[in-house]
């Protein structure tokens, strides 16, 4: 680790991986810290991503993908089982990662590419001169050292601290933040090849309970509950153990995973003065899915590249980074984030009964192109009440 | 006051992202509450562990 770096990238997860390497590779220095002493443990996630969003940024490689999903399931509060498969049989859809080996390989990239990287090396405070970042405090075994940059971009994950100590508010709403539990169980029956969803009041309130296959007989088995449903004796956990009791009985549990996962709106603003923010922690997690690992890396790589071009024109203002907000705003995703922000609202306030009938309605489903936003599309022809419902929101779909 | 539980807490971090006045703060396997905490209590509502309590004093 040297004192002075063009770009400081505080966090080694996917986006701090992608803001790293891409630096590198635009002939800037970068430096990953990492607070914690391992890449990629512990896993907090439930590791799915789609197949052309994963391509999108690397070749797929059995050494960290755990299965290959070719459909998906929906389990309505009624207990009605749908399920969804994409028009071409074995058709790859989506992968399982194995996330502890996913972040490694994303930072071996980085480093391979030209990154420094420094574990158990904690950001705990920004350098600010006249409000404008110029690096940060990093702690490593006792000592603080100053490391100075052009830019930071802040890649620390749902906590978001150092954005905060920069003075931007960025602390999720308590009905806004999914309070997760998962367990990767082992020895039980599943489909290897589907994701299952279990959505209603009484199995996953405002949220839901997911198992996402791992291998034959093993899976990510977890929960998400909005944090104003949670509370004691109605934790996360307490219908996670529920649902595990009754479904996987001999089910063994090899890992216990809690976690925060926020499906608010993304940061009014991601971008000040010598800062940029991606990831997590800049709130860009899908608010449907609760999905991240593809928005990360796409807004990681993103800020790097604007960073480059910014220091190469010597403007680290807000206003001259701004081009980054402006531009995953505009982008697909995020496009996708605010469309996808309000069917979750507008699913959240559905009654079991409204959810049942929504799902009763297009269980014979073939979809051509699988996606969510394909299935929220085939909802609506079927429930053209929705429309309504749905009112402005609706015609983005179209 | 807040207590965390520190044999219950999974160290996930939740309550960080929840916090209004930056209190609490996650280092490693280490959640630390400092002294701007006012005892709200949202950390512990979303806790999906329980590990996190307000103790009124008396």
């Amino acid at each position: 680790m040297k004192n002075k770096y063009d770009v400081l990238v505080v966090g080694g997860g996917p986006a701090g991986a992608l803001a790293a390497k891409t630096a590198v590779e635009k002939g800037l220095s970068a430096l990953i810290v990492e607070k914690r002493p391992a890449i990629g443990a512990p896993v907090r996630c439930a590791e799915g991503i789609g197949k052309e969003a994963l391509q999108e940024f690397i070749e797929p490689d059995p050494r960290w993908i755990s299965a290959e999903m070719t459909g998906a399931g929906i389990v309505a509060p009624d207990g009605f089982f749908m399920k969804l498969e994409s028009a071409l049989a074995g058709n790859k859809v989506g992968y399982i990662l194995d996330r502890k080996v996913f972040d490694r390989e994303l930072v071996w990239k980085a480093a391979e590419a030209g990154a420094d990287v420094a574990v158990k090396s904690r950001a705990c405070a920004p350098i600010l001169e006249n409000g404008v970042v110029r690096g940060a405090k990093v702690e490593y075994g006792g000592k603080v050292t100053d490391v100075s940059a052009h830019v930071v971009i802040a890649a620390d994950g749902v906590e978001s601290k150092f954005s905060k100590w920069c003075g931007i508010d960025t602390t999720v709403p308590v009905r806004e933040i999914m309070s997760s539990v998962q367990y990767v169980m082992t020895d039980i029956d599943i489909d290897p090849g589907a994701t299952i969803f279990y959505l209603g009041n009484d199995v996953a309130p405002e949220g839901y309970l997911w198992i996402f296959p791992k291998g034959k007989r093993s899976a990510n088995v977890g929960i998400g509950i909005s944090g104003r449903k949670s509370g004691a004796g109605h934790r996360a956990k307490d219908y996670l153990d529920k649902f595990v009791k009754k479904t996987f009985p001999n089910g063994k549990t090899i890992e216990f995973i809690p976690g925060g996962v926020s499906v608010c709106r993304p940061l009014e603003c991601s971008v000040a003065d010598g800062l940029l923010i991606a990831g997590d922690a800049a709130r860009v997690v899908d608010p449907l899915t609760g999905g991240g690992i593809y928005n990360a890396m796409y807004t990681g790589k993103l800020a790097a590249e604007v960073a480059a071009d910014c220091i190469g024109k010597g403007d680290l203002s807000k206003k001259a980074l701004m081009r980054y907000d402006k531009e995953w705003r505009a982008s697909k995703m995020g496009k996708s984030i605010e469309r996808n922000y309000h069917i979750k609202e507008y699913l959240i306030k559905q009654s079991d009964e409204k959810l049942n009938e929504i799902i009763h309605s297009v269980s014979k489903l073939n979809l051509k192109e699988f996606s969510t936003l394909n299935l929220i599309k085939e909802i609506i022809r079927v429930n053209p009440k929705l429309m309504l419902d749905l009112g402005a929101l609706a015609a983005s779909l179209r | 006051m807040l207590t965390i539980h520190r044999d219950i807490c999974g160290y996930c971090g939740c309550c960080v992202s929840v916090c209004p006045e930056g209190a609490l703060e996650l280092i490693d396997a280490y959640l630390s509450v400092d002294a701007t905490c006012t005892s709200c209590g949202v950390c512990a509502k979303v806790c999906p562990l329980g590990a996190l309590e307000v103790v009124n004093e008396k």
